[in-house]
């Protein structure tokens, strides 16, 4: 296998308990004929710069991604199966540490963050993360707001409406210097950990820079039963090639 | 696997659609590079087909000419990063007569199946052909169409008689002018004349032996075959004027699409004993011949630099829209798509 030093990083989040009644996590529905994380691998797979790819999932489903990987995918000894964390910059930090382990981690290692549950991502942005991840340390994939944004501090009155146009909408991948990353998130205090909400600003705080990639409209995340349709419609057509 | 596929779903009109295509143990995966825009393609953009073709045939993604690198191969057929060019016939049946290229089933990628405006294509191992190493890949984006014009001298070869002292190209164009470098390189004792309507694309045919505009035709002029690459409302005046200069029992190769039927001289043909044939669409073996050629030859590659017209970096709709744009306005020249769909 070609050591490229960049690994696909595809985090399955969801529920960490499987008792009772609970509903099966989104990246385990069918769109089309697979559930949708096997769509999502499968654009990892066929994107030949990957080195390995590790799926990180609750430790409740592990056997479960395992069982649907062995059952889709033809290279499954390209993927690892690995146990998250409880946020997702843990389960990004446990990926790194297991990579580290595994097949050695340098400065120039890179890492391409993705949410399992957005199938439609493409080859051009996912080489475009490699490029810039490469280039300059690390990026974030998004599109520009069509909606305006209205900040409000107490949730009852607008305290801004920030200029559209410099707007945009977050999506994965997020793609980074795997070493950079850990280092400034191990630099964090506790306050600021907390207000993560994306591994992106694990950077963002510290003032390193991170350069965009456009996404696209259609590369949208599944989260609802509303998705999961908008899914099914645009996996479109009767004719194949 | 979720593969974003750009279909033409109404003239002037682009869309983006996913298709679920598998990654099993028999197709080979390849990510295109670049597209180049013909005139069948537009045929399409445009609604210049009958509205019952039009309705049957889209959506369907549009481009049959165009290369790529391979990007997964289960069957350890090509290399990962392998550059090839795409063949896109497709044929579903064998027969031992008829050539892969002309049975009605085999389907035609841009025609009866999507063509290669994708984000990936899945193709069968045999329906690739790897590229001479430093082939400009521009040039090798319109292969399909050099491989047509060989197929077409190829069956020339078989069908015509061997007195090819002067063979004759009606058409200035693309297809004019990749056919008779062609068939200087094929057939180096023949002399090439061109025949066309624009003495300004005339003298780009440095290579040709003579050229001539239609209207100022010698009256003793005669040739010993032609080819037409004219099509459209041209073909039957181009087909026609042939069959005054050419000589008894020679061949005249159709190259020309158009729409309408052609009347031709129907007469003169029976009385000068003339073969006529057509060739559209090349197979396997053509694209294999090509690639040997332009490697015994490389000026061919370095000549046909000279009919790249315009060369557009294509990510988006609104990019794909402007370059067949503006192809619909080019004098010459082929439109290639760098693509990053």
């Amino acid at each position: 296998m070609e050591k490229t030093n960049v690994f696909g990083v595809v985090l399955a989040g969801g529920i960490g308990s499987r008792m009772g009644n609970v509903e099966k996590p989104k990246q385990f529905m069918e769109v089309g004929k697979k559930p949708i994380i096997i769509h999502t691998i499968e654009k990892f797979v066929v994107q030949p710069q990957f080195e390995r790819i590790i799926v990180l999932s609750p430790k409740a489903w592990l056997n479960y991604t395992k069982d649907v990987i062995r059952k889709y995918i033809r290279e499954k000894d390209k993927i690892d199966v690995i146990e998250g964390g409880a946020t997702r910059n843990d389960t990004i930090m446990n990926a790194i540490s297991h990579i580290e382990k595994q097949y050695g981690l340098d400065e120039e290692t890179v890492i391409v963050t993705h949410d399992s549950v957005r199938p439609f991502v493409t080859h051009r942005i996912l080489e475009e993360n490699i490029h810039y991840a490469r280039e300059m340390g690390a990026c974030d994939t998004v599109i520009p707001a069509t909606d305006t944004i209205v900040a409000s501090a107490d949730h009852e009155i607008i305290s801004d409406i920030p200029d559209r146009s410099q707007m945009y909408q977050g999506q994965t991948p997020q793609s980074f210097k795997a070493w950079k990353l850990r280092q400034v998130f191990e630099a964090l205090t506790p306050e600021e950990k907390k207000i993560l909400t994306d591994a992106c600003k694990i950077l963002v705080l510290k003032g390193e820079k991170v350069h965009l990639v456009q996404g696209e409209v259609s590369n949208i995340k599944i989260t609802y039963p509303h998705d999961l349709r908008v899914a099914e419609a645009i996996l479109g057509g009767e004719k194949t090639c | 696997m979720l593969n974003t596929v750009y279909q033409l779903k109404a003239p002037r009109q682009f869309e983006t659609v996913f298709k679920d295509i598998p990654l099993d143990d028999r197709h080979v995966l390849v990510r295109p590079t670049h597209l180049s825009i013909c005139h069948a393609d537009q045929r399409y953009y445009q609604g210049n087909r009958p509205e019952a073709v039009l309705r049957s045939k889209l959506p369907m993604a549009l481009i049959h000419e165009g290369i790529g690198k391979v990007v997964y191969d289960p069957t350890g057929t090509y290399r990962i990063g392998e550059e090839v060019v795409m063949i896109p016939n497709h044929p579903v049946e064998k027969d031992d007569i008829i050539e892969e290229n002309y049975l009605r089933s085999t389907k035609f990628c841009g025609s009866s199946k999507d063509g290669f405006m994708q984000e990936y294509v899945s193709l069968l191992p045999d329906r690739l052909v790897r590229l001479p190493e430093g082939i400009d890949k521009i040039v090798a984006a319109f292969t399909e169409i050099v491989s047509v014009s060989y197929h077409a001298i190829s069956r020339f070869q078989k069908f015509s008689h061997s007195r090819r002292r002067t063979i004759g190209v009606w058409g200035d164009g693309n297809l004019g002018y990749i056919t008779s470098l062609l068939l200087k390189k094929m057939l180096p004792d023949s002399k090439v004349c061109i025949f066309g309507v624009n003495a300004n694309k005339l003298s780009d045919f440095s290579f040709a032996d003579e050229t001539y505009l239609v209207s100022e035709i010698p009256e003793n002029l005669m040739l010993d075959h032609a080819f037409e690459c004219v099509g459209g409302n041209g073909s039957a005046i181009a087909i026609n004027q042939i069959i005054d200069y050419i000589q008894p029992e020679g061949t005249i190769s159709i190259l020309g699409v158009s729409e309408d039927p052609a009347p031709i001289n129907t007469r003169m043909v029976l009385e000068k004993g003339l073969h006529i044939f057509g060739s559209s669409r090349s197979g396997r073996a053509d694209f294999e011949g090509l690639m040997e050629l332009y490697k015994e030859n490389p000026d061919i590659p370095e000549y046909l630099e000279n009919i790249v017209g315009t060369t557009f970096e294509v990510e988006s709709i609104k990019d794909m829209t402007e370059a067949f744009e503006t192809d619909i306005h080019k004098l010459i020249g082929k439109t290639v798509m760098i693509w990053k769909g």
